[in-house]
Order: structure tokens, then C-alpha cells, then sequence
């Protein structure tokens, strides 16, 4: 087995390792742009005050949360039917930006629940169904640390996401059956739409936008890393059997 | 910093620990990055 | 397969095969919610169809990680996989082998431990009704994350890990099915639901349990 007979490992490293930099700058330029504005330049809104400002956290986190499981998603179907390493590898490294988007977006949700509804938790359905999905993150990054074989663990929690996925979607029907039952209509969650206002929404764009670039620009460099840490374990291997080292 | 009126604490804490959150995780991962670029840089010395 | 289900439920009936292991679990946690929660009726009453559901659940949690462990420890894991049995109907006959061995004696105690919980008598048949749906899904998605961490040094934490977010949507259906029986109200919408993802996870899941089976048995 040659270590470099990945040839997508070394051309993914070589294409993307100088993006890295300037997507991460871009990304916080955005990012600042897009908190500042929102957080000085927006007014209050009628029913929450100031609390409105935590939108422009909350919603963005949210986003990306469930858009980083969507990548994953792809990312090991690509690994179970071409077995681009890369791909896995990807997968691995996203996770664990998804799981802090996943935490940031229920600390925003409860802490806003206190203006919307006097308390620091609620069990609303769109919070209780982020809830579990981080718990869906704890346990797909948790199978990948402790599967020793590198393609097994690529295998094994594809298989989880791919399963996972299903069970996601089926938990957030079952959630908003069981906060509201079936007849009831809109939820007290969170609400995109409720802020349609301009004056808010073309800040929350560019806050979105921020945490996309920043999204991109960790998972590159960690994917970067995961193939640098891959590439070190294959030439310990191979220098441990064959008992080469070189003074 | 301007009056946030009578929902100052939830808007702070909100955004402090977000951007906590945020800063550790890219510092986390920059850290990382520079750790494993260092490792594979001995490792290759070694027995590349 | 009525071999290797025969094998199955044989070891588990042995001493040390965990038989009673999970019935008694299942009594010591529906035991300590009074404790918890405070013996007065009306509450006990109010919360058992979901505190029964609950227990069950953790005590079909329990017994997950022998159903693939014995195999995988004796070296016949490789074996059952060579046999002309497919792996699919391998998951379906070890997950079939749980529920006889854990999920049914569940659903029979549970009427009687409900008592302990004053759950009213009305809610008895509809608790047995969505245990007896719900806990053949348990076991499915049990198997399913046993085949995942089949041999990992502390696999069953996790296991539970992994196995507990993919048991919401049961537990959900089954225990609302269980309350509304409870207070009277029709349990119907939540239990076709729950046989609905029943019927679901005997479709799907035994393809991904023998993937992952088939993985660790590179």
C-alpha cells in the first residue's frame, strides 16, 4: 500500500490549502460586518426589546447546524459509492463544526426563551429537535474516535449518518406531534419569518453568509488536517513494518 | 456599550458564549492544524 | 435461521445469558420512581405510561450489547457470516432472538409492574398494545447499533449513545399511545405511527445492520 496512491488526497490538499487563509479572513470580515450592524445598527424590536439581536446568532448557528449534517450526509454517500477517502475524511471534519453550531443554536433558542416564554428552557419542538440532533453529532463523532481501522470507521459511520438522517427527520415529525399533537397548527418556536422586516433581515443575510464562509473555510482546513494526520498514521505503519528508520 | 434595555443579560450571555463557542472552535482547529503539519513534518524526516 | 434463533435464545436462557437481567432492571427503575417523584397516586398515576415506556426502553438498552458480544468474543461471528444464511436474515434472526429474550417478557411484566405505578386499569391494554408494536422497533435499532460497535473496548456507553437519539420516535408514539389510553381519549393516530416506523425499521434495517457486519468482518 503507497501512501500517496490517493491521488485525490494530494491534489484536495494542494487545490485548497492556500483558499484556507483568505476564506477564513473573508469569513470574519463578513461575520464582523454582519454582528456589528445587527448588534448596534438594528432597533428593537416591539414584543422582545433588544432580545431580537440574538437572531442574528441563533438563526445563522441553526442554518448551518442542519446544513452540516446535510454535507455529511453527501459526504458519506460519495464514500459508500466511490470511496473518495477525501470525502470521508470531510465528513469526520465537519462534524464537530456542525455539533458547536448545533450547542450555539440551543443556547441562543433557550436564552431567548426567556423574553418569549419567562423561562430558560422549553421543550419547543424546533429546540427539543436540535437537542437530539446534537445528540446525533455526540454519537457519529464518538463512533469515528473509537473505530481503530480507518476505513472501518469511514464505513461504519456512513452507515450511521445515512440511518441517522432517516431517524432525524422521522424524530422532528414525531416531536412536533408530541409538543402539539396532530392538530394543532404553528408552533411557538423560533420564527424566520417573523423578522421579515428589511431593516433586520439584510443584516441576518450577511450573518448567514459569514457562518457559510466560516463553515467552508473549517472544514477545508479540517479536512486538510485529517489527511495530514492519515498520511503521518500510513508512513508509521509502514516504517513499522518494515522496520525501516532512518537515522 | 448602548442600553439594551431589560433584556440585557439574555443578550450578552447569548452572544458571549456564541462567539466563545465560535473563537474556540476555529482556534481549536488552527491549533490542530499547525500540531498535525509539525507531526507530519518529523514524520516524514523520519521515514518518509 | 431457526438454528442460529435457537442457539440464540438457548444461550440467552443459560445463567449468565442476561435472560432475567432485563426484567429486573425494568423492576428496579419502575421501584425507584416513586422514590424519585414521591409516592402520592395521582402523580404516579399521570406519569406511569411514560415512566413505564421509559424503563423499558433502558432495559432493552441494556441487553444490546449481547447480541453480537458472544459471537464476537467465541470467534463464530466469521463463521455465522460464511453461512448460507444472508447477513440480512443474520440481523433479523439476532434481532428476532433479543426480542424474544427481552422485549416479550417486557411487555408481559409490564401490566404487572404498572400496578406499582397505580396506572389506571383502562390503560393497561393500550400499554401492552404499544409495547408489543413498539418493542420489536427497539430491537431492530438495537441490532443495528450492536452491529456498529461489535467488539469496540467499551462499546455498550457507546452504544447507548448512539441507539438512544434513534429511539425517540418510538418512544414517543409508544408512550403517547399509552397515555391516551390512559386518560381514555383514541390511541389510534400514535400507534399506527409506531407500526408504521416498525414496519419501516424490519424493512431497512437489516440491510444496514449486515453492512455494518459486514464491515468489522474485513
Amino acid at each position: 500500500m503507497s501512501i500517496w496512491s490517493y491521488a485525490n488526497p494530494r491534489k484536495f490538499l494542494d487545490t485548497t490549502a492556500p483558499w484556507v487563509p483568505w476564506l477564513m479572513w473573508l469569513s470574519a470580515v463578513v461575520l464582523a460586518v454582519g454582528l456589528v450592524w445587527g448588534f448596534f445598527f438594528t432597533p428593537e424590536a416591539e414584543r422582545f426589546g433588544s432580545s431580537v439581536k440574538i437572531i442574528y446568532l441563533h438563526v445563522p448557528s441553526a442554518l448551518m447546524a442542519i446544513n452540516a449534517w446535510l454535507m455529511m450526509l453527501v459526504a458519506s454517500l460519495i464514500w459508500l459509492i466511490r470511496r473518495h477517502h477525501v470525502s470521508a475524511l470531510a465528513a469526520r471534519a465537519a462534524a464537530p463544526v456542525g455539533m458547536v453550531m448545533t450547542l450555539i443554536a440551543l443556547v441562543t433558542g433557550a436564552i431567548w426563551g426567556q423574553p418569549m416564554w419567562g423561562t430558560w428552557w422549553a421543550w419547543d419542538p424546533r429546540l427539543t429537535s436540535f437537542l437530539i440532533l446534537f445528540l446525533f453529532y455526540l454519537g457519529y463523532i464518538a463512533l469515528w474516535a473509537a473505530i481503530p481501522d480507518p476505513d472501518g470507521a469511514a464505513d461504519l459511520t456512513s452507515v450511521l449518518c445515512l440511518v441517522g438522517s432517516v431517524f432525524a427527520i422521522l424524530s422532528r415529525y414525531a416531536v412536533n406531534f408530541w409538543n402539539q399533537g396532530l392538530h394543532q397548527g404553528a408552533s411557538l418556536s423560533l420564527d424566520k419569518q417573523e423578522n421579515v422586516a428589511d431593516v433586520f433581515w439584510i443584516p441576518l443575510l450577511v450573518c448567514m453568509a459569514g457562518f457559510v464562509l466560516l463553515f467552508l473555510a473549517l472544514v477545508l482546513l479540517r479536512t486538510g488536517t485529517e489527511i495530514r494526520a492519515r498520511r503521518i498514521e500510513a508512513l508509521r505503519n509502514r516504517a513499522r513494518r518494515t522496520g525501516a528508520v532512518r537515522a | 456599550m448602548m442600553d439594551l434595555g431589560k433584556y440585557a443579560a439574555e443578550v450578552i450571555s447569548a452572544w458571549g458564549i456564541s462567539l466563545a463557542a465560535l473563537a474556540g472552535l476555529v482556534w481549536w482547529s488552527v491549533r490542530r492544524d499547525r500540531r498535525v503539519r509539525a507531526e507530519l513534518e518529523r514524520t516524514e524526516r523520519d521515514h518518509g | 435461521m431457526k438454528a442460529l434463533l435457537g442457539r440464540d435464545l438457548r444461550l440467552a436462557v443459560r445463567a449468565g445469558g442476561g435472560f432475567g437481567l432485563g426484567l429486573a432492571f425494568f423492576l428496579m427503575v419502575v421501584v425507584l420512581v416513586p422514590f424519585g417523584v414521591g409516592p402520592e397516586a395521582a402523580i404516579l398515576a399521570r406519569i406511569a405510561p411514560g415512566m413505564l415506556w421509559v424503563a423499558a426502553l433502558l432495559a432493552a438498552l441494556l441487553s444490546l450489547d449481547r447480541i453480537f458480544a458472544l459471537d464476537h468474543e467465541d470467534g463464530s461471528l466469521p463463521l455465522l457470516a460464511t453461512a448460507p444464511l444472508p447477513m440480512e436474515m443474520l440481523a433479523l434472526a439476532k434481532a428476532l432472538a433479543h426480542w424474544i429474550t427481552t422485549g416479550l417478557p417486557l411487555v408481559i411484566a409490564a401490566p404487572v409492574l404498572g400496578v406499582l405505578l397505580h396506572l389506571p386499569g383502562q390503560a393497561m391494554p393500550w400499554l401492552l398494545l404499544s409495547l408489543a408494536i413498539g418493542t420489536p422497533a427497539l430491537s431492530l435499532i438495537g441490532t443495528f447499533g450492536a452491529a456498529l460497535t461489535v467488539g469496540l473496548r467499551r462499546g455498550g456507553l457507546l452504544l447507548s449513545l448512539i441507539v438512544l437519539p434513534l429511539y425517540v420516535p418510538v418512544l414517543i408514539f409508544g408512550a403517547e399511545a399509552a397515555r391516551r389510553g390512559a386518560e381514555g381519549l383514541p390511541a389510534a393516530t400514535p400507534l399506527l405511527l409506531l407500526a408504521g416506523i416498525g414496519l419501516g425499521c424490519v424493512a431497512l434495517l437489516p440491510f444496514a445492520t449486515a453492512a455494518a457486519l459486514r464491515v468489522t468482518l474485513r
